[in-house]
């Protein structure tokens, strides 16, 4: 007797799982998927553990007391979800942010591109059981860590970019510090590559896994490296450049796959290109000032300003409307990982349940960031 | 070791804090226009004359229209301006004139476009936000429109999932950010 | 034989005896089982919010709680007796939180880290926070921080050991 006689062919054939907020490969998120044995048939994102309500906290505070809370979704690049904050705000007000904030902004913001992009690394290597990567990179972003805490203050949290330029001045010996560690980073890079990238067991896990389409990936909006991975060149920091990135060489790295291994490889090669990023700015940073005197309260003239830079993730874009007080009318925060959350049913589909976490994880999707 | 701090705005104890300082500026140059967007806008108003042109900035276009007709405005930006994803889907209250605005923000990956940014905007009454989804048009709008829907309360017709995506499910107070919903607290 | 058994003489040996075991046997093993329970700590992969970032640079190469014993336990959660609370719990995650600490085995211990699970945080006046999770779930060791370094993280840990060593029960309830 054959199992097929005993069960009906179609009822009781799909188990509906979470991949709940308790699980070591979810996050803080949870995954609804429906399984038909070892075949994944769909998925459907649940989001919202974590929605804390930025938005609307950023109606009762003014606009300089709305910066500590808002550099906390993304806190591995809280530089980066500032930023275009203190752009959209600057044009509000019509501020001329003066030479030498613009390069400690862009320093700053590569630093936490890199840290970003080393924690998501890791992720990934614990992911596909590749301890070495997670315990190597949890590591050498300390070094990074540290730079930036030597201009910012704080570890992670640096309420560093704000509308008027930046907190505080860069002290001499953090030029120093930064110096060594790109040189250093340089080569711990290639060993990353030799290791991780280019390992023959993390290509079978994730090459051809998860191929998003170039069409795919334009029409449901994603953005960052899953864009860049499926060979759209679309940087912000070439295409809309803000601050300082004219006056600096860096080029865009674009793979054509789409694939897993793509979106892991971009982001090793973005770290390459914010290296070099960071080396040419504290070269060539002028001396002056690096705050314009605003005061606790500046007041911003009415009007509407829709503001996007790249931060490490991705586009993120703010929509502030103003009224002339000094607290904002409306204040839209619109992150890359939600951006990018509309890809992860698409990808959850047709797969076998081992390439879950390869993929999931490999859209680098935040989800602190998307639920904010 | 050089930090500058405003330590002027500082009040020292027992002073009253002096005004903020006008931040200097360079004299203000005449802005030469927006050449694209007046491109653009003269293209969207010569194909629907109805169509209000809010802003005009470099790189940033927004046009209002009605619920009945931004569909249509939406398919002619998608297909014949040329922008292709949603950016970001943006639900503002305006409760002084009891209404509520949805802005959908479009951008472009086409070289030469890729930094300009289109806003279709329509304005629904406050009391039965009604407004068509624009998921046939850009396919990404999809969770942006949901999350519209739970934080403001807009009713988007056509969409095949309006369940709560942020908020806890069992949320039965008023959309979070109407202005008449205050967080308890303040 | 049952008048023998009432007289207070009996009583007091019987204490005696009792003392006697009490601290020949029962302290003892009450000090190895505690030394025990300290030294291992499973921690619950739970990720609350954005302090898992500072927890996962404890657990990394440079802070490495591994050290003090403490070892992400990536089995059941029934297994597991250390509950790191890490940051904001809004009140889609609570309902979630109680499930989880309801399944954890005795004897289990909860470390409240960063000021939103101490007080609600940055975020006291939003209405998806809770303002604290020791409305929720009982804490035993609270870190300050928003988020607290990794060192301080640790420090908790150990102060946990120091409070699990001088627990009074063996059941260590």
């Amino acid at each position: 007797m054959t199992v097929e006689s005993e069960y009906s062919p179609d009822a009781d054939r799909i188990m509906a799982v979470s991949l709940g907020p308790q699980h070591p490969g979810a996050g803080h998120f949870r995954i609804k998927l429906w399984l038909d044995g070892d075949f994944l048939v769909r998925s459907e994102p649940d989001a919202g553990y974590v929605h804390r309500g930025e938005e609307k906290m950023g109606e009762y505070r003014n606009y300089i007391q709305n910066v500590p809370h808002l550099e906390r979704p993304v806190i591995l690049d809280s530089c980066g979800i500032l930023m275009p904050y203190a752009l959209g705000v600057d044009e509000l007000m019509g501020n001329s942010i003066p030479p030498r904030a613009q390069y400690l902004r862009v320093i700053m913001c590569e630093a936490n591109r890199i840290i970003s992009h080393m924690y998501y690394l890791g992720i990934l290597g614990i992911f596909v059981g590749h301890s070495t990567m997670i315990e190597w990179a949890m590591g050498d972003r300390d070094f990074w860590i540290d730079f930036a805490e030597r201009i910012g203050g704080a570890r992670v949290t640096f309420a560093y970019i704000i509308p008027g330029g930046v907190r505080n001045d860069m002290p001499a010996f953090a030029v120093e510090k930064g110096l060594k560690t790109c040189d250093w980073f340089d080569k711990r890079l290639d060993e990353y590559e030799k290791i991780f990238l280019k390992n023959p067991l993390f290509l079978q896990r994730s090459e051809g896994v998860g191929v998003l389409s170039k069409e795919d990936a334009i029409r449901l909006g994603t953005t960052g490296t899953v864009l860049r991975a499926s060979g759209v060149k679309h940087d912000l920091r070439r295409d809309e450049p803000y601050c300082v990135y004219p006056e600096l060489d860096f080029e865009v790295p674009v793979l054509e796959g789409g694939d897993s291994w793509a979106r892991a490889y971009v982001a090793l090669l973005e770290m390459r290109e914010s290296v070099k990023i960071i080396r040419q700015a504290l070269k060539k940073i002028p001396p002056g000032p690096v705050r314009l005197k605003l005061g606790p309260q500046p007041r911003v003239p009415a009007g509407e300003v829709y503001s996007r830079t790249e931060a490490a993730r991705g586009e993120m874009s703010y929509h502030i409307i103003s009224d002339g007080s000094p607290r904002p009318y409306r204040l839209k925060i619109g992150t890359p990982s939600f951006k990018n959350l509309r890809a992860l049913p698409h990808l959850l589909r047709n797969v076998h349940v081992a390439d879950i976490p390869v993929i999931y994880w490999s859209l680098n999707y935040w989800p602190v960031e998307a639920d904010r | 070791m050089t930090f500058e701090m405003s330590q002027a705005n500082t009040p020292q104890p027992g002073t009253v804090a002096k005004p903020p300082a006008v931040p200097s500026s360079p004299p203000a140059q005449p802005k030469p226009e927006p050449a694209r967007a007046k491109d653009l806008s003269v293209r969207i108003n010569s194909r629907f004359p109805t169509v209000a042109v809010n802003w005009m900035k470099e790189k940033r276009l927004k046009v209002t229209t009605t619920p009945d007709k931004v569909k249509e405005v939406a398919f002619f930006v998608r297909d014949d301006l040329g922008f292709d994803h949603i950016s970001a889907v943006s639900g503002v209250d305006w409760i002084a004139k009891n209404e509520l605005e949805i802005v959908y923000f479009a951008g472009s990956v086409k070289p030469g476009w890729a930094d300009f940014v289109v806003a279709v905007a329509e304005r629904v009454a406050r009391d039965n936000p009604v407004a068509p989804t624009l998921i046939e048009v850009w396919p990404g709008a999809e969770y942006h429109e949901r999350e519209t829907h739970e934080m403001l309360g807009i009713n988007f017709q056509g969409h095949p999932n309006q369940s709560h995506l942020l908020l806890p499910e069992d949320w039965n107070d008023l959309p979070p950010l109407r202005k008449d919903y205050v967080s308890p607290g303040r | 034989m049952v008048e023998v058994q009432k007289s207070g003489a009996f009583q007091v040996l019987v204490g005696k005896v009792d003392n006697i075991l009490q601290y020949a046997v029962g302290d003892p093993l009450r000090y190895l089982a505690n030394w025990g329970r300290l030294y291992s700590l499973w921690p619950v992969h739970l990720e609350t919010a954005c302090c898992s970032v500072e927890v996962g640079a404890a657990a990394g190469s440079r802070f490495d709680f591994e050290r003090f014993g403490t070892l992400e336990a990536f089995g059941s959660l029934r297994q597991c007796d250390l509950l790191i609370v890490m940051g904001t719990v809004t009140r889609k995650l609570a309902p979630r939180l109680k499930l989880i600490y309801d399944q954890m085995a005795d004897p289990k211990w909860v470390i409240a880290m960063g000021a939103c699970a101490i007080t609600g945080g940055l975020y006291f006046d939003s209405y998806n926070v809770l303002r604290g999770i020791d409305d929720v779930i009982p804490v035993d060791v609270f870190v300050p921080g928003c988020p607290p370094r990794a060192e301080a993280l640790l420090q908790g840990i150990v102060l946990l050991q120091e409070k699990i060593r001088k627990l009074p029960t063996l059941s260590g309830a």
